[in-house]
């Protein structure tokens, strides 16, 4: 499906993931998003950006303004070229974690959204994609 | 370096977060405020979010390591605010800041505190504890 608009935004320090939680709202808002549904795809870009920054060593994300059948829809795919998640299953439970932080980012950021996929490669890189329909 | 503002007032620390925080910036504030709290003998932290909106894992570890260290340092925490959009998004992200007290607004956040200390204000005191 062609997106009716994107953007490419680099994942490359902590200030970064900031500006990714600021496109995510704005293209949200765009999509015509409830305040729930925006809070909801902010926070999931929150937590995916700072697992490309923190476990792929940086990267990027591009945002896709979608619409289909008349639905609007936001997708964002985050990627990197890190040393890749050696057991995805493992890495999807909650509370699974080899960093600092919770295990929540891609098992709870999961939950906020329609559609999660996602690929990696030993040694290549990861790629995660979301999407939100209204 | 850009940092939080923490105003003491009595025996309290009080913390409005205003910014849309990066994360060194939260780790900053988690630091500041432990330090304050053990350099003042704060015996209380009330932590204002009404502004934030959003409260992802990581900020949320940031708010349940303040109130953990805190407690260790014999004050307690109340973080008050949270807009309800947020605190849909924290439970279905499977957050439930499991030891961080919370209360609707910074008041109600304060009698929290009073009551933790075992301090009401005299007209709380004349109404009976609460429960």
């Amino acid at each position: 499906m062609p997106a009716l608009k994107d953007e490419m935004l680099p994942i490359r320090a902590d200030s970064d993931i900031v500006l990714v939680r600021q496109a995510a709202r704005s293209w949200s808002i765009d999509a015509g998003f409830s305040l729930v549904e925006q809070t909801k795809m902010v926070t999931a870009a929150s937590e995916l950006a700072r697992n490309t920054l923190v476990y792929g060593g940086g990267g990027t994300v591009r945002l896709e303004a979608l619409e289909e059948n008349g639905r609007r829809g936001l997708r964002l795919t985050f990627e990197d070229r890190g040393p890749g998640i050696p057991d995805l299953e493992l890495a999807l439970r909650d509370g699974f974690s080899t960093g600092t932080g919770l295990g929540l980012g891609l098992s709870g950021s999961r939950r906020l959204v329609n559609e999660f996929s996602i690929e990696s490669q030993r040694g290549e890189g990861t790629r995660v994609v979301i999407a939100r329909w209204r | 370096m850009e940092r939080i503002p923490i105003l003491k007032m009595g025996d309290f620390l009080l913390v409005t977060i205003q910014v849309d925080m990066h994360d060194r910036l939260a780790m900053t504030l988690q630091d500041d405020l432990t330090e304050r709290i053990s350099r003042t003998g704060a015996h209380g932290v009330l932590i204002d979010i009404s502004s934030l909106e959003i409260v992802d894992s990581f900020i949320g570890r940031m708010l349940a390591n303040i109130a953990g260290m805190a407690r260790v340092l014999d004050a307690a925490t109340v973080v008050v605010g949270m807009q309800p959009a947020v605190a849909i998004t924290l439970v279905e992200l499977g957050l439930e800041l499991p030891g961080v007290r919370t209360a609707l607004d910074v008041d109600k956040g304060m009698r929290v505190l009073r009551h933790a200390l075992g301090r009401p204000t005299p007209q709380e005191a004349d109404a009976g504890a609460e429960g």
